[in-house]
């Protein structure tokens, strides 16, 4: 794959990986175009996430959520489409990357996809949004959207896809406990005073419904690792919320 | 780009991840197909593969049929009857197989898979006894020590895959009656441990009799399990490791399997990573993290390591009102974290 007016650094790093003969030779390229975080190289990182080379994913993964931001669009244009190979590498860099876009993917692939990993990816993304990213007005919906799934996605059969949840909703309830402390003072303008009590008070229905389903997990789950992390999720809680 | 062969590797990618993702899919498929009288003969081996990964380790001890498959696919009456049926031996040997995957431990069950412990019917081209497989598979899975007789039974039985799921059942049945039979079968020592000729394995399942015989707690096994770390089959010789660390909780057994992760096998680093979960070697938890392999199959063994450690703190701190985490707890959920 030749890209016209790439960066001089990046043609030798894609042809290194083109000329690639084994796994290991593919994954070590994949880790060095990975390393040199050029957004022109977002393309041929997701081409690789295709590729049945998990280590070379895994770098690639790595590459994307590094690059970040561009990188956000061509992720969502290749999860509209059906590769389902390449689905849960993509989601984890979309995940990773916590972009505000990717909500609406992930809290569907959360709930609805027949891979587990890809259910288990996006749970564990949808705490993970960077929330400062959102407008402060779209900020708590989404915060309250993200808390609907995963608190659906608690029911989910699988040990794993619940153990993503635990800390997505970890996750979600620290941002919250964060945001309390009066970091969101600088939304300030008057006409939002009003919403942000709304928000506020919102806040706190959420946090006791997200502890409530932390501690019915942690004491009747029947997974005893997804008790115990249950049980750290609410220790961390508790210990950000006496700060 | 050239398109025929990338959808090409697109399929077979497809197809991977389908076989590979799960397995209540694959069973579905697989039961589905029964049900229409359809029968897919390369399937059952797929399903008992990817239930000896993920099942062997799971913790969940649950008898109920798990409800993604049990409203599409068979009843339990329905599995319960296809059981205890000598028309359809096809039927008869999926129902065994399905009654021990989801632990259904009724008498009538027990009963029916102790009958097909003794089957003469149903047998492979290589004069094998494909039911008797299953049954004694399912049988270790139920837990009942009414098994054990016919289990025992099945160690001298002429089929080597029958003695070998009689052995992995006798081991989780946990009844320590069956040591100095699993013994015998070390007796020959390595010289004895050679490949059977015209067959693609040993004389004995050697790799299974030492798990078994570590799992059962068989310290009086541990001068003749030795000798087996210098098989010439790696997964023996890493069978007698995890066993040897069962039985002496020396660190240098656990090494061995935290070496056999960075192998170039796919196939022994997943088994060493099944094993050390297994057997809680819990300074492994960070090799196991960083091993070349799928994140399922790794998080599935740092879930092992990570219960295996709670279950003997817990028993510590059995009397504490408060049971904190511990750190090693909580680097383990950690590095499970980093792997979703």
């Amino acid at each position: 794959m030749t890209i016209n007016s790439a960066p001089p650094a990046l043609q030798p790093l894609l042809d290194r990986l083109e000329a690639a003969a084994t796994a290991e030779a593919v994954r070590f390229a994949v880790e060095d175009l990975a390393a040199a975080n050029l957004p022109e190289a977002v393309p041929m990182l997701i081409h690789v996430l295709g590729y049945n080379n998990p280590g070379a994913a895994v770098a690639a993964v790595e590459g994307l959520i590094a690059i970040g931001e561009p990188a956000v669009m061509p992720l969502i244009a290749l999860l509209d489409g059906f590769n389902y190979g390449a689905r849960a590498w993509a989601l984890r860099a979309l995940a990773g990357i916590g972009d505000p876009r990717g909500i609406d993917l992930l809290t569907q692939a959360a709930v609805e996809d027949f891979a587990l990993s890809v259910r288990r990816a996006a749970a564990r993304g949808l705490g993970k949004l960077q929330w400062q990213g959102f407008a402060s007005g779209d900020r708590f919906p989404a915060q309250h959207k993200a808390l609907a799934t995963l608190l659906q996605v608690c029911e989910d059969p699988e040990w794993v896809v619940r153990y993503a949840a635990v800390t997505g909703l970890e996750a979600l309830g620290l941002a919250w406990e964060a945001s309390s402390d009066g970091t969101e003072a600088e939304d300030g303008a008057a006409n939002n005073a009003a919403n942000n009590k709304a928000d506020a008070t919102g806040r706190a229905g959420g946090r006791s419904q997200l502890q409530a389903r932390l501690n019915s997990l942690a004491q009747t789950d029947e997974s005893t690792a997804l008790r115990a992390r249950a049980t750290l999720a609410l220790q961390r809680l508790e210990h950000s919320a006496q700060q | 780009m050239d398109r025929l062969i990338l959808n090409k590797a697109w399929m077979v990618r497809q197809l991977l991840s389908l076989l590979g993702c799960c397995l209540s899919v694959q069973a579905l498929v697989c039961l589905r197909g029964l049900v229409r009288g359809a029968l897919c003969r390369d399937c059952p081996v797929a399903v008992l593969g990817e239930r000896s990964m993920s099942d062997r380790y799971s913790s969940n001890r649950s008898s109920n049929p798990s409800p993604e498959i049990s409203p599409e696919s068979l009843s339990l009456d329905e599995a319960i009857a296809n059981l205890q049926q000598t028309q359809d031996p096809d039927l008869r040997y999926y129902a065994a197989w399905w009654l021990g995957r989801f632990r259904v431990n009724q008498p009538v069950v027990v009963d029916a898979l102790l009958v097909a412990l003794e089957d003469e019917s149903s047998r492979s081209p290589d004069g094998g006894y494909p039911l008797r497989r299953n049954a004694a598979r399912a049988l270790g899975k139920l837990g009942e020590l009414r098994a054990l007789p016919g289990l025992m039974k099945c160690l001298d039985c002429e089929d080597y895959y029958v003695r070998g799921a009689a052995v992995e059942s006798l081991g989780e049945l946990g009844d320590r009656r069956c040591v100095p039979r699993l013994m015998a079968f070390l007796a020959g020592g390595l010289e004895a441990a050679t490949l059977m000729p015209g067959k693609p394995h040993l004389r004995e399942p050697y790799d299974l009799v030492l798990e078994a015989l570590g799992s059962l707690g068989a310290t009086e096994a541990i001068a003749q399990i030795q000798p087996f770390q210098a098989h010439f089959v790696e997964k023996v010789q890493y069978a007698a490791a995890r066993a040897l660390y069962q039985l002496t909780g020396e660190n240098g057994y656990g090494e061995v399997l935290v070496q056999a992760l960075a192998g170039p096998d796919l196939q022994l680093r997943r088994a060493a990573l099944m094993d050390i979960g297994a057997v809680g070697y819990m300074p492994g938890a960070g090799a196991i993290a960083n091993t070349l392999a799928e994140n399922s199959l790794k998080l599935i063994a740092l879930k092992g390591l990570l219960e295996t450690h709670l279950e003997t703190h817990l028993e510590q701190l059995a009397q504490a009102e408060h049971q904190p985490l511990s750190e090693q707890a909580i680097q383990t959920m950690d590095l499970m974290d980093g792997l979703l």
